[in-house]
């Protein structure tokens, strides 16, 4: 759907410039949930911009199918954009329109009369279950309603593709959850590629079949979501699979060995029999659970032993269970 | 009080009401689309243009600053190419357009500022051309901002007309001027202003009202 060749976006500042995008390349399949994640400042949201070329990359291609988008004609990108939906944090919609007219602003534009965009605004408002919203303002719904208009009027041109910057981050847990599952169902039913933008591990967690990690404008790794999170390589990967990650304050400061178990082994009681094969106390410095694309995965962070012996029967052990283990020692900063 | 000057008066208001209300649409008719370039060409704007940016807000700055008395003769010549004459209600639309215009332009800038630039992105990523986001996204998401500016240039364009009697135009100010000043009838006077006082607060409450109800970013 997408293919990103050393894409580069330099901001120029007063403080000097700053490079949101470094040499990117990218690769997003048809079909597919593709996640975006980093923390703030990492550079994901210009880059899902530059999809779009809502920021014009300095440098390299985004091809979108077989058209380069940076050096596509001003008639070409409007085209394209037609079929690139989009979705936005604060939403986005015309406060001055109802719900009904927002969803029908593409078909608008686009120069479908106005009785079928109706027709189409009505059906969409079906899928995304607003039905009796219609005559409604964005100012008298709630933020789920508001992203749910908002997905409808993006889908109102049967796009291909819809671009998600940090779409839930505004909403509470719950409608997060609601508004992830209609990406999901989306997704599925009528086969639109989703591009998600988010700092949260759940979000991508919950939906996404593969994700980048972003730090400093540079895709660090990427790979399939189970990848990341049994095996993270970049540090930034590793600080966002933390259990209870609310903030990268909680990451342990001392050395820790992360246990990560899948559905199978986690009926044994692994943690009982490494301590009676140590034959010490060893010290739980974070736990927690997760639902990764429908399975179970549970992570348990211990403290590493200053005996390297007992750190090797440590890892024997969860070898022979096939548990995914890594030791992670923390540099003095 | 007796029945002409009643009859004056009442000629009187419905000359202001023709020349403010017809140089205030006059007004809007060139202020606009000086506004919206104005906007669209400044800095963040849609369609960036540094050099048509500067002259335009150069000429707008201009006219601003020149007095409405010393405009309103300046343009004497003018004014009589247009219209065929110098005195009169008709006469006076062409100095009050003029100078109302360029005031008219920024006050359609700033109302064109106070539109959310998210919604201008998705109108953007939505494949919108620049005149599809003029017409469609700014106009109408500015538009409860825009009849507020009005309300206030309706009455800045009143108070124009009523310095534009001192120089033969017509209306309110005229009488003010020609009874109450040169006559000293200072009841006359009194009443215009009265008057005066009365048009103002009741187009500025109107026009507050009337945003509150077109606007739909207010919850009701």
């Amino acid at each position: 759907m997408f293919t990103l060749e050393n894409v580069t976006k330099v901001f120029e500042t007063k403080e000097g410039s700053i490079t949101a995008a470094d040499h990117v390349n990218l690769e997003i399949a048809d079909g597919e949930i593709f996640g975006i994640i980093g923390f703030s400042g990492a550079g994901k949201s210009t880059l899902v911009r530059c999809l779009n070329l809502l920021e014009r990359p300095n440098e390299g291609h985004i091809w979108f199918k077989d058209i380069d988008l940076t050096t596509a004609s001003q008639k070409q990108l409007r085209e394209a954009r037609r079929s690139i939906g989009m979705i936005f944090q604060q939403f986005n919609l015309l406060s001055q329109r109802n719900v009904i007219d927002n969803i029908c602003y593409p078909l608008e534009i686009s120069g479908v009369d106005k009785k079928s965009a109706k027709e189409k605004a009505r059906e969409l408002l079906r899928i995304v279950d607003l039905q009796d919203k219609e005559h409604a303002y964005p100012s008298q719904l709630s933020g789920g309603q508001k992203q749910r208009v908002a997905i409808a009027r993006a889908l109102a041109t049967d796009p291909k593709v819809l671009l998600c910057d940090e779409a839930t981050s505004a909403l509470d847990p719950l409608t997060t959850r609601n508004i992830l599952d209609l990406l999901k169902n989306i997704n599925r039913e009528m086969g639109v590629t989703i591009v998600i933008i988010t700092h949260e591990m759940r979000v991508v967690e919950q939906i996404c079949d593969r994700v980048a990690v972003m730090s400093d404008g540079i895709v660090e790794e990427s790979g399939t979501v189970r990848e990341i999170f049994t095996n993270p390589r970049s540090e930034t990967a590793r600080k966002l699979v933390m259990p209870e990650r609310t903030s990268d304050v909680r990451t342990p400061t001392r050395d820790y060995i992360r246990i990560v178990f899948d559905g199978q082994s986690s009926y044994e009681p692994v943690l009982s029999q490494l301590i009676l094969a140590t034959h010490m106390e060893l010290n739980i410095l974070g736990a927690g659970t997760e639902d990764i694309g429908g399975s179970a995965y549970g992570q348990l962070l211990i403290e590493k032993p200053a005996d390297e012996e007992k750190v090797g029967i440590i890892k024997d052990i969860l070898k022979q269970k096939n548990v995914v283990c890594e030791i992670v020692e923390i540099k003095e900063q | 009080m007796d029945i002409k000057l009643v009859q004056l008066l009442v000629e009187g208001i419905g000359e202001t009401f023709y020349m403010v209300i017809v140089s205030t649409l006059a007004a809007y008719i060139l202020g606009i689309p000086m506004g919206v370039i104005v906007y669209v060409t400044g800095e963040g704007g849609i369609r960036r243009n540094r050099p048509v940016n500067l002259v335009l807000s150069f000429i707008i700055n201009v006219v601003r600053s020149v007095p409405f008395l010393i405009l309103l003769v300046a343009i004497l010549p003018f004014t009589r190419l247009v219209v065929g004459t110098t005195i009169g209600s008709t006469a006076s639309i062409v100095p009050l357009v003029v100078a109302a215009a360029p005031f008219v332009a920024r006050m359609v800038e700033s109302s064109l500022k106070e539109v959310d630039a998210g919604v201008i992105e998705a109108a953007k990523a939505m494949g919108s051309t620049d005149w599809q986001i003029i017409w469609k996204v700014l106009l109408p998401e500015a538009g409860p901002s825009l009849l507020l500016g009005m309300t206030i240039a309706f009455a800045t364009i009143l108070g124009y007309s009523a310095m534009a009697g001192f120089v033969g135009g017509g209306g309110l100010g005229a009488i003010a001027v020609n009874y109450g000043y040169y006559r000293y009838q200072t009841g006359v006077m009194l009443i215009t202003v009265a008057l005066l006082v009365i048009i103002v607060q009741i187009f500025q409450e109107g026009g507050i009202k009337l945003v509150n109800k077109i606007d739909r970013r207010i919850k009701s």
